[in-house]
């Protein structure tokens, strides 16, 4: 074993050393939306036209849920793709220990990845032992309440400016027909929103004992019985919403059927197909109008270990490209999503990104729920949510108590 | 004994030879397998095998699960009034079908057509149907009735008695043309004999026919209990589960902690779980079916 991979480490060297030669490289990811496909678009056009490889495209339909179990079962059933993209964090961190997963330090040293990426979370999210392995490709964050104006207008109402004003205006919104908050009924959007009512509705310190330290007493304790409530209002707001997907209840949004929602700054991709302006049709809150932070997580792309040296060279340019100021502004203005570049320009982006880099220039920036705990943590706690907002009877003390019960055995 | 064995193990050389692959498909892959997982449950295996023994571990987690302990009662639930309710409408289905009626190759089309569609396509459909907005309420209150309320895939309480019945309207008809199979194997005599003797008709059919067609409700039996057992695909296409966790299956379970928690530890012991419930139900039986033939 030793020796093969001396040997390829040494065939490695020589092939970069005469220039890469091309390759088709099969990249899966799960972006299939209009606005996500036109993103993918401007990757596969830059790798096209920049570099001699080709970029076959692998698009898993469906969300991360279903594409992971596909990438995972190819990379470890011996059939790797040239790269994939995960969400950062740990999602490929038992990839990346079992050895399957292409270091990629050489090329992020060659691009100064350790001064250019900002928030460096990012960076260390992909970092093993002092080693690189993905590379970051955007930002996305949770932290944004989405408020339709026609909504507001409708009930004689002013647009709220944060969460107690949301939660007070609930009342009248029902009077005037009106969901106040639409939520769709999966246990990623719940348990997304919850995570958002506790970064921003508390002292950080809080989300960060709770899911980076996993103290169950703090999890257990008043701070987080606060949130607990904040969700018993938000389940007792949502209870006419009927829907399931993400973009069904942004639509309620657009449609002015339902006052607001908590949901991540891709739904703002779906604001822009209908041809709404922030600030005149709807309005963004970062950290629901309390606390500006932002958590930042978002997509990577990890390249499978591949026997065939030409390919691993390949593989490397993809990676410098993806980092590539150029590429990073074309394929996030497609995207919705922040570059993560600090160094770029974004002049076109709207309203709403600008918030967002505004926050980010400040290093205002919590790591993503996906880098503190493990895929199997999350399950266990998505589960308590989609249990806790589909039945009312649930008590807010009964959900924190299961809570900190989950929060004590996670890793 | 020692001098006849050589000679009945050469006994058809070529058909045992020819039956060498499944043998080994049959140890290696089935058994081989389910032993390799029921070993690794005991482990704290993640997204890849890792031979890290905890013990029972996994399995207290298991059943600490509010989850999982739903899903089994779902499944007792789902499991117990789907033999009910297949059998029964399968039977008086197939029995009528039997009085010569006219048309019968169309009804019966008709009636096995629902079995021609896959899970997915069946959880779609009867998603819509049961769906207040659009489907059977909307048009019972688009008639007039403005206070007809079904849309059981809304209310936690009731919920798996929707995705009941579309299971029952796909299995019901494969059921039926079983059983009309049997019932046209019947003797024509022992009807003949029975009209004579003055029997009535459903006497006919609880006391003569139905012992005489135990053959094909083993069958039938053996055939609904593995289709119940591994429920997954018409959970996840027509309700994902929901609302809450009211329509969860031990098999949706598994999968979701093996690929999507990336904890096969967990999947592993909730999959010997069901492997173990199938033996408590199977082992009886066998023994009743397999052991009083040899005694008899």
């Amino acid at each position: 074993m030793k020796t093969v991979h001396t040997f390829l480490a040494a065939s490695t060297a020589m092939l970069t050393a005469l220039s890469a030669q091309a390759a088709d490289l099969e990249v899966t990811h799960w972006w299939t939306s209009g606005g996500e496909a036109a993103a993918v678009a401007e990757l596969a056009k830059a790798l096209n036209e920049r570099t001699e490889h080709s970029w076959i495209d692998g698009a898993i339909a469906g969300s991360g849920n279903t594409a992971r179990p596909i990438m995972i079962s190819r990379i470890t059933g011996g059939d790797p793709m040239a790269a994939t993209q995960f969400n950062h964090g740990r999602q490929a961190e038992e990839l990346v220990e079992a050895g399957l997963m292409r270091d990629l330090t050489d090329i992020a040293e060659a691009g100064n990845w350790r001064e250019v990426i900002n928030p460096p979370s990012l960076l260390d999210a992909c970092t093993v032992d002092g080693k690189v392995y993905c590379a970051p490709l955007n930002i996305h964050s949770w932290q944004w309440l989405w408020l339709s104006h026609a909504a507001y207008e409708k009930a004689g109402l002013d647009v709220p400016t944060n969460w107690d004003e949301f939660v007070a205006a609930a009342p009248a919104l029902r009077a005037a027909g009106i969901v106040p908050l639409a939520m769709g009924k999966q246990g990623w959007q719940q348990n997304g929103a919850f995570n958002v009512m506790m970064i921003s509705l508390l002292p950080k310190d809080v989300y960060l004992s709770v899911y980076d330290e996993k103290n169950a007493e703090v999890a257990a304790g008043p701070d987080v019985a606060k949130i607990f409530q904040a969700a018993a209002d938000a389940r007792d707001m949502a209870a006419d919403s009927n829907v399931q997907d993400w973009n069904q209840a942004t639509n309620m949004v657009i449609t002015g059927q339902a006052g607001g929602q908590i949901m991540g700054d891709w739904a703002q991709g779906e604001f822009q197909v209908a041809g709404q302006v922030a600030g005149e049709d709807y309005t963004c809150l970062p950290g629901l109008g309390v606390n500006k932070t932002l958590q930042a997580g978002g997509d990577a792309f990890y390249f499978p270990v591949l026997d065939d040296a030409d390919m691993s060279a390949a593989q490397g340019d993809l990676a410098a490209l993806l980092l590539d100021p150029q590429v990073q502004v074309a394929f996030n203005l497609k995207k919705g999503s922040l570059p993560v570049r600090g160094d770029v320009d974004l002049a076109a982006a709207n309203d709403c990104m600008k918030k967002g880099l505004d926050i980010l220039a400040t290093g205002d920036a919590l790591p993503d729920i996906n880098q503190l705990i493990s895929s199997d943590t999350r399950t266990q706690i998505e589960e308590l949510f989609v249990e806790f907002f589909a039945d009312a009877s649930i008590t807010v003390e009964d959900a924190q108590a299961r809570f900190a019960d989950l929060i004590a055995d996670a890793d | 004994m020692a001098a006849s064995r050589p000679r009945s193990l050469l006994r058809n050389l070529n058909a045992k030879i020819a039956a060498i692959p499944m043998i080994l498909t049959a140890l290696v892959v089935f058994t081989g397998g389910t032993i390799w997982t029921v070993a690794y449950s005991f482990t704290k295996s993640g997204l890849l095998p890792r031979w890290q023994f905890v013990g029972l571990d996994q399995y207290e987690r298991l059943w600490d699960s509010r989850r999982w302990l739903v899903s089994i009662e779902n499944l007792f639930i789902y499991g117990a009034c789907m033999l009910v309710f297949s059998f029964v409408i399968g039977f008086v289905l197939a029995a009528l079908m039997d009085q010569k009626i006219r048309f019968e190759n169309t009804f019966r089309t008709i009636i096995l057509y629902p079995f021609a569609l896959s899970f997915i396509v069946t959880g779609l459909v009867w998603q819509w149907l049961l769906n207040p907005d659009l489907g059977i309420q909307s048009v019972v209150r688009g008639m007039g009735w403005e206070s007809f309320t079904f849309d059981p895939l809304y209310n936690a309480q009731i919920a798996i008695y929707g995705v009941l019945i579309a299971g029952l309207w796909q299995g019901t008809g494969l059921i039926m043309v079983l059983m009309l199979a049997g019932l046209r194997g019947i003797d024509q005599d022992i009807w003949k004999a029975a009209r004579v003797d003055g029997i009535p008709t459903w006497k006919t059919y609880v006391f003569i026919i139905i012992p005489m067609m135990r053959p094909i409700f083993i069958t039938t039996l053996v055939l609904v209990a593995s289709s119940i057992v591994k429920v997954y695909d018409l959970i996840v296409a027509q309700t994902g589960g929901g609302p809450g966790i009211a329509t969860e299956m031990p098999a949706k379970y598994v999968y979701d902690y093996m690929f999507g928690g990336q904890n096969l530890g967990q999947g592993f012991a909730a999959s010997t779980m069901m492997l173990l419930a199938v033996l408590i139900v199977v082992i009886p039986w066998a023994m009743l079916e397999f052991g009083g033939r040899k005694r008899g």
